[in-house]
């Protein structure tokens, strides 16, 4: 190959320049293990802007902009654990799709347990309440039942 | 089944949706009178100083830093707009009124071209003693701001005391800004 063809080869692949197994997204450059780090952090981050949506699915400005600083720290190395705790310094608990266990969401993990608990009285309440079955037929009413079928 | 049963088979029900009916009302007036939002989040810089930034000036207005509101001499505001944003528009004659009873404002134009601000700036008033550019929107993502505009107390120490997104409005600053300036001043 001449060094002519080789240099467009280079020029009309640049993918392939940089070494096949790079991916572009939001502008910033990583490997694909690095995006699947990025999105496993960005779905669990709520987008500010369109708050039923993660900041991976949401269109919005600042959606996008979160997505880059979640790149750029990825590819410096940065734990998931640490770039989620830069999201909370910034929008509180909030921006955590699914919220910590705190004084503030007690109630919230604490609410399956509770309508469990008041079904179980509910019930038993319920069983207490209601009239006790019919006493047995005594031997005169059983035969008088009996000559009442025939 | 005793008549207690049934009256009570018959009134939980009733009282559930009775109950529910006045939370949704309470909900719904409260969000007419701009006293509930139920999009509004609580800001994780109450109770701290903003984070370390130095921003430069737009419209031939000097720029300010963190260092800047530091220690005010009063209680002020700093107010986050965009010549974009339409709630911004609907608070400018609200903000022309605080500055025009004394209060210290400072504006940030949040990812705005310097033209359209001062295009802005000419048309509907400029309440601000010192207006900030942040063109990239990276101060405003360390100060928490998810939407323009917003409006942050800061008092004398540099701490910030309150956080309103959205549009101010008389309402707003009855029921919350004016106790805060009292408080703190």
């Amino acid at each position: 190959m001449s060094a002519r063809r080789l240099l467009l080869a280079l020029l009309l692949l640049p993918g392939l320049a940089l070494g096949q197994d790079m991916v572009v997204r939001d502008g910033v450059t990583l490997t694909p293990a690095q995006e699947k780090r990025a999105e496993a952090v960005g779905d669990q981050l709520r987008c500010l802007v369109c708050q039923n949506e993660s900041i991976e699915a949401s269109s919005a400005k600042l959606a996008h902009q979160l997505r880059v600083i979640i790149r750029q720290q990825v590819v410096q190395g940065v734990p998931n654990k640490q770039i989620m705790n830069y999201m909370v310094q910034r929008y509180g608990i909030f921006v955590l799709l699914k919220p910590p266990i705190s004084p503030l969401t007690w109630l919230l993990y604490a609410s399956p347990f509770i309508a469990l608990i008041l079904g179980f009285f509910a019930v038993w309440f319920g069983r207490r309440a209601r009239q006790p079955a019919t006493a047995p037929l005594s031997q005169a009413e059983q035969a008088r039942l009996d000559e009442l079928l025939k | 089944m005793s008549p207690l049963r049934r009256r009570l088979l018959f009134g939980v029900p009733l009282a559930v949706v009775v109950a529910g009916g006045a939370g949704f009302y309470t909900i719904l007036r409260r969000m007419q009178v701009d006293d509930y939002d139920p999009h509004a989040l609580p800001s994780p810089l109450i109770g701290k100083r903003p984070p370390a930034f130095t921003l430069p000036g737009t419209d031939g207005a000097q720029g300010f830093a963190n260092t800047d509101i530091e220690a005010p001499a009063k209680p002020m505001l700093v107010n986050w707009f965009a010549s974009w944003c339409l709630p911004c528009q609907q608070e400018t004659p609200m903000l022309a009124k605080l500055a025009a009873s004394g209060i210290t404002i400072w504006g940030i134009a949040y990812q705005d071209h310097p033209d359209a601000t001062a295009d802005y700036l000419a048309r509907f008033g400029n309440p601000y003693q010192r207006i900030a550019a942040d063109a990239s929107g990276l101060t405003a993502i360390n100060w928490g701001v998810y939407g323009v505009p917003e409006t942050y107390f800061i008092d004398k120490t540099g701490i910030v005391r309150w956080r309103y997104p959205g549009a101010l409005t008389q309402q707003v600053v009855d029921s919350q800004l004016m106790p805060l300036f009292r408080k703190y001043s």
